[in-house]
C-alpha cells in the first residue's frame, strides 16, 4: 500500500514523559509498520479535554482546538487531522461541527485566531487513529502484518466513552460497538464478546476531583474483564487506561479486591503481533506488567 | 452592580430565557420532555444533588439559584451518555458544562465543590503555557485545599506517582517549565480576545 500522511494532533499526555508517553511510543511502531506518516501540528496546544469548562467560556474553549486546526491547515493542506487521544479527537470534532453550524461563532473564532495572525476555514476532516485504522487501512491489511498471533490470549474490549460518543466510529452502535474486538481478533486473540462494561465510564477527569466515585466505577470496569475471563484490557484512551490501570491497588485497599488487570493500547497489541520488541510496543511503560505479551515479544 | 444582580434585574423571573441567551446550548433546554433517561444514564447519576432531567424542569420553573447553586452539573463525566440516549437529541453534557461556567462567572457555584476547583486549576494551568503540565496540574490538586490536606494525599497518592516515575509517564523535569508552545504569548492573545468578544455577546463588561 502507498504511504498515508496524516496532520497528527498528539495531545499533552502523549508528550515525552507524560501519562501516555507509552501509548506515542507504541503508535509510531505501529505506523512505521503499516506505512502511516504522521506530520505533527506545528506549535499545537491542549485542547482543554471536557473539562476547561470552569476557567474557559465556549468560545475560548472552541478557539483552542480552532488554533490547532487553522495551523494543520496552513502546515499540512490536504491531510486529514488525526489524533490518538479519545479527548483531542472529540474536542477537535465537537469545534469544527460546532463551528460549521454556527457561522457568528466562527466568525468570533477568526477574530480571536487573527491576534496571532491566524485563519480558520474549517476544511479538515477530524479523525481518530482507529478510524484511520479501520476505514484507510482496513482489517484484511491490518491482519496481513501480524507476525507473531497473540493466540490464547482473552482479552476485553474496553471502549470507553469518548471514542464512541456522541460521535463514534462510523457504522459501530454507541451500546454495543464491536471494532475493538475485530482488532483483537484479527492479532489472533480471543475477544470477550459478552463483556459488559465495554462502553461505561471510568469517572474521565472527574478520577481526580471525585476519586471515590470515580474507582467504584473503576471497580466494576476491571471486575467485569474478570468476569469474562479476560487475561487484560486494551483501550483506545488514554485517560481510560490510566484510569483502570494506576488505582487498582487503591481500589484493593477499599474493597479488597486482589486486582492485578494489565490494561493496554490497541496500538500496543498490534506492535507485539506485529514482531515488535517489547521496549518498541512500550511495555516498558506498564505499571502492571503485561507478562504475557512480554512473553510473546520476547520469543 | 455585580453580574449576578445585573442578570436578576434583567431577567426577572424569566430563568429559561436568561439561560437560553447565557448559557453554551442553553436554547435547548425547552426541548426537554422529561423522560428521565438522561438521569437513568448517568454514570454518577445518584451523586446528582438534582439529575440533569430535573435540572431542566427547575430551569423552567425559575428555581434560578436552587440550579445555579447546586453541586449538580459539578458531577458530570463527560461521558456523553446522556447525549447519545436522548430521545430529542438535546447535548445534554454541553448544556451542564455551560451551566457550570455561568455558575461560575456569577460567582455562585459552590466555594468548595472539589470539581470545581480542579477545572478551575487545569484552566489555569493549560492557559500558561497552552500545553497541560501534568506534574503541576497533580501537584496543585493535592494541594487545592490548604497544606496539611496536601500533605495527607500527596502521601496516600506516592505509590502511584512512584509507578508513575518509574516507567516514565512522569518527569520532575516538569517543576522546572516542561513542555509548551514556543507561541504561548500568541495563543494567550487568542483566549484573551475570545473572551472579550464572548463578553460582548452575554452582556458581561471587561472588569
Amino acid at each position: 500500500m502507498a504511504k498515508k500522511s496524516y496532520s497528527f494532533y498528539p495531545g499533552c499526555s502523549s508528550q515525552k514523559a507524560a501519562s501516555s508517553s507509552n501509548y506515542q511510543v507504541s503508535v509510531d511502531t505501529m505506523c512505521k509498520e503499516l506505512d502511516i506518516e504522521l506530520n505533527e501540528i506545528p506549535d499545537w496546544n491542549c485542547c482543554s479535554a471536557s473539562i476547561g469548562y470552569a476557567g474557559g467560556g465556549e468560545l475560548p474553549r472552541l478557539a483552542l482546538s480552532a488554533r490547532n486546526m487553522a495551523l494543520s491547515e496552513q502546515a499540512h493542506a490536504g491531510q486529514d487531522i488525526v489524533a490518538t487521544c479519545a479527548a483531542c479527537w472529540l474536542a477537535t470534532k465537537e469545534t469544527q461541527e460546532r463551528l460549521h453550524t454556527n457561522p457568528d461563532l466562527l466568525a468570533e473564532t477568526n477574530t480571536a485566531l487573527a491576534e496571532a495572525g491566524l485563519k480558520l476555514n474549517n476544511d479538515k476532516n477530524i479523525r481518530h487513529m482507529v478510524e484511520v485504522l479501520i476505514e484507510d487501512i482496513g482489517y484484511e491489511e491490518l491482519g496481513s502484518h501480524v507476525k507473531k498471533p497473540l493466540e490464547g490470549l482473552k482479552i476485553a474490549g474496553y471502549v470507553g466513552c469518548q471514542t464512541n460518543r456522541p460521535f463514534g466510529i462510523d457504522g459501530e452502535s454507541f451500546e454495543n460497538p464491536k471494532y475493538l474486538d475485530k482488532m483483537i481478533e484479527t492479532v489472533g486473540a480471543e475477544a470477550c464478546d459478552s463483556y459488559e462494561k465495554k462502553v461505561s465510564c471510568c469517572g474521565g477527569a472527574l478520577a481526580f476531583s471525585e476519586p471515590e466515585k470515580s474507582q467504584a466505577l473503576i471497580k466494576d470496569i476491571i471486575e467485569s474483564a474478570y468476569d469474562n475471563g479476560a487475561d487484560m484490557i486494551v483501550t483506545p484512551c488514554p485517560v481510560c487506561q490510566m484510569n483502570t490501570e494506576v488505582y487498582q491497588d487503591q481500589i484493593n485497599a477499599k474493597y479488597g479486591t486482589k486486582f492485578k488487570m494489565p490494561v493496554v493500547y490497541y496500538s500496543t497489541l498490534l506492535s507485539v503481533a506485529y514482531g515488535k520488541s517489547a521496549k518498541e510496543a512500550a511495555l516498558d511503560g506498564q505499571i502492571i506488567r503485561a507478562k504475557q505479551l512480554e512473553d510473546i515479544a520476547g520469543k | 452592580m455585580s453580574y449576578n444582580n445585573e442578570m436578576i434585574e434583567k431577567y426577572r423571573g424569566n430563568f429559561l430565557k436568561e439561560v437560553t441567551d447565557n448559557v453554551e446550548e442553553g436554547d435547548w433546554v425547552k426541548m426537554c420532555m422529561q423522560c428521565g433517561v438522561c438521569s437513568g444514564s448517568c454514570p454518577l447519576g445518584p451523586h446528582w444533588e438534582h439529575p440533569p432531567q430535573e435540572i431542566f424542569m427547575m430551569i423552567r420553573a425559575n428555581k434560578r439559584e436552587e440550579v445555579l447553586e447546586s453541586t449538580s452539573m459539578w458531577m458530570c463525566t463527560s461521558c456523553y451518555n446522556c447525549i447519545a440516549r436522548c430521545p430529542r437529541g438535546l447535548p445534554i453534557t454541553h448544556i451542564m458544562h455551560g451551566l457550570a461556567t455561568y455558575s461560575r462567572r456569577l460567582g455562585l457555584a459552590p466555594q468548595q465543590q472539589p470539581t470545581a476547583k480542579f477545572a478551575q486549576l487545569f484552566w489555569n494551568n493549560l492557559a500558561k503555557t497552552g500545553r497541560v503540565n501534568e506534574l503541576k496540574l497533580g501537584l496543585s490538586l493535592y494541594f487545592m485545599n490548604g497544606f496539611a490536606e496536601g500533605v495527607k494525599t500527596a502521601l496516600k497518592m506516592k505509590n502511584i506517582g512512584l509507578n508513575m516515575l518509574k516507567t516514565k509517564r512522569m518527569t520532575p523535569m516538569e517543576m522546572l517549565g516542561g513542555h509548551g508552545c514556543k507561541d504561548a504569548k500568541g495563543l494567550q492573545a487568542i483566549l484573551k480576545k475570545a473572551e472579550e468578544l464572548e463578553n460582548v455577546r452575554i452582556g458581561k463588561s471587561g472588569a
